[in-house]
């Protein structure tokens, strides 16, 4: 049981650094929703089995869906044709480089 | 026996006006308060090619980088600085952690009278099988009045911000929610018709269980509004609106909170020993036990469900 928290602690500690470095908001509440998910697997663990339930239904649950919202309105997920074409240029360009 | 009144006569009474001030649509300012009009801002041209002037300057010597010394020495402090007070950050906290008694120990400041209290006479007091209810809804339920006040207030403040009362472009509203939510995805409304009754049930079970095992008020709420904003999410706002819509939100939490402060309102009365009263704790262990713990757990979760879903609608469409 000790080798299986250490492994949760581990993707707990994981999953913090991730969110905070990913470039994409997108990943991030990912990231954020998969620590919220191991927290209350952890939370379980330590025997508070109310926490754990809070922890799934508001942290996984309504922050990610609320954060989803958020970024659809602000057009962080669907980016424009023309802005994808111009990345994907970007990217071609510096492939050629790298070349 | 009814009696007849007359509109005028009805519209005098106490009810009439309750129901109005309960639906808002009542303005209590109206002909009392002078109001003016917003005067538009007129600027003139001079002024303001002299502002977009000032403008472009100061973005070519804010933006150019390269050659801007002031912004690439902040640049760097500012880099060195967040890693040095992260570091000291994490320095002052580790101390204050090895300041710590070490974890469970008997002698630890944690085991005082209180918790010994809570733990030994709980179930005889509260009538509650799960201590940690026993203890939010009955020896602190003054707390949990609070933070239900506090949920209701951070959803009034998300109205204000976040609503929009324009009116007659519904169709318009309709087709920018259109752009930012599949309609009628076959995928996500099959799983949503096999998923949302458990989830309600479940979240029921956790409410009305709360005194008797894991769960409580805000979990079972929080467990309800998520398969309130799943179902929204699956069927759109023409089925959800059925059964749920900002008249609904308003008056069971208008009601929930109410029963909840008159309820515990009694504990004024107790000299805030609201841990004697004259409703039979039960026989620990049945779902009709606990006092009051049933009552106000129900209160707190339907605030609970209703500001989760009205939180989802305000910031998808800013309004029902």
């Amino acid at each position: 049981m000790t080798i299986f928290k250490c492994i949760l602690l581990g993707f707990l500690i994981v999953c913090a650094i991730a969110a905070s470095l990913s470039k994409k908001l997108l990943n991030t509440i990912l990231i954020f929703m998969s620590y919220s998910l191991i927290m209350s697997i952890i939370w379980i663990l330590l025997e508070s089995p109310d926490l754990a339930i809070t922890e799934a239904a508001v942290g996984a649950g309504v922050t990610t869906v609320l954060f989803l919202v958020t970024l659809k309105k602000i057009n962080a997920i669907i980016k424009k044709e023309e802005e994808k074409k111009e990345e994907t240029g970007k990217e071609e360009e510096k492939g050629r480089r790298g070349r | 026996m009814s009696k007849k009144v007359s509109e005028e006569e009805y519209r005098k009474t106490l009810s009439f006006r309750f129901r109005q001030w309960l639906d808002g649509t009542k303005d209590p300012y109206l002909g009392k308060v002078e109001m003016k009009r917003q005067t538009a801002v007129r600027e003139s041209v001079q002024n303001k090619a002299e502002r977009e002037k000032d403008r472009r300057r100061l973005k070519e010597k804010v933006y150019d980088l390269e050659n801007n010394l002031e912004v690439r020495i902040f640049n760097r402090f500012y880099k060195v600085f967040s890693v040095l007070f992260c570091i000291f950050l994490v320095v002052m906290l580790l101390v204050a952690v090895s300041d710590l008694p070490p974890h469970g120990r008997a002698d630890n400041p944690v085991n005082n009278e209180v918790s010994e209290r809570y733990i030994e006479k709980g179930l005889q007091e509260t009538g509650a099988v799960n201590i940690v209810t026993g203890m939010i809804l009955d020896y602190r339920a003054f707390d949990t009045l609070g933070e239900s006040h506090v949920l209701f207030v951070a959803t009034c403040t998300v109205l204000i911000l976040l609503r929009s009362d324009r009116k007659g472009d519904k169709e318009e509203d309709e087709n920018n929610d259109r752009i930012h939510e599949p309609k009628n995805d076959i995928i996500l409304q099959t799983v949503a018709k096999i998923l949302v009754p458990p989830i309600f049930i479940f979240g029921i079970y956790v409410i009305l269980a709360g005194h008797l095992g894991p769960g409580g008020g805000f979990s079972g709420g929080a467990v309800i509004g998520a398969g309130l904003i799943l179902y929204l999410n699956a069927f759109g706002f023409a089925k959800t609106e059925r059964f749920f819509t900002a008249k609904t939100y308003r008056r069971t939490s208008f009601c929930a909170l109410a029963c909840y402060s008159i309820v515990k309102s009694y504990s004024f009365y107790t000299g805030a020993n609201h841990i004697e009263s004259v409703i039979p704790l039960g026989t620990p262990g049945a779902i009709l036990s606990s006092g009051l713990i049933l009552v106000l757990n129900i209160c707190v979760g339907i605030v609970v469900a209703g500001t989760m879903y009205t939180f989802y609608v305000m910031f998808r469409k800013g309004n029902y």
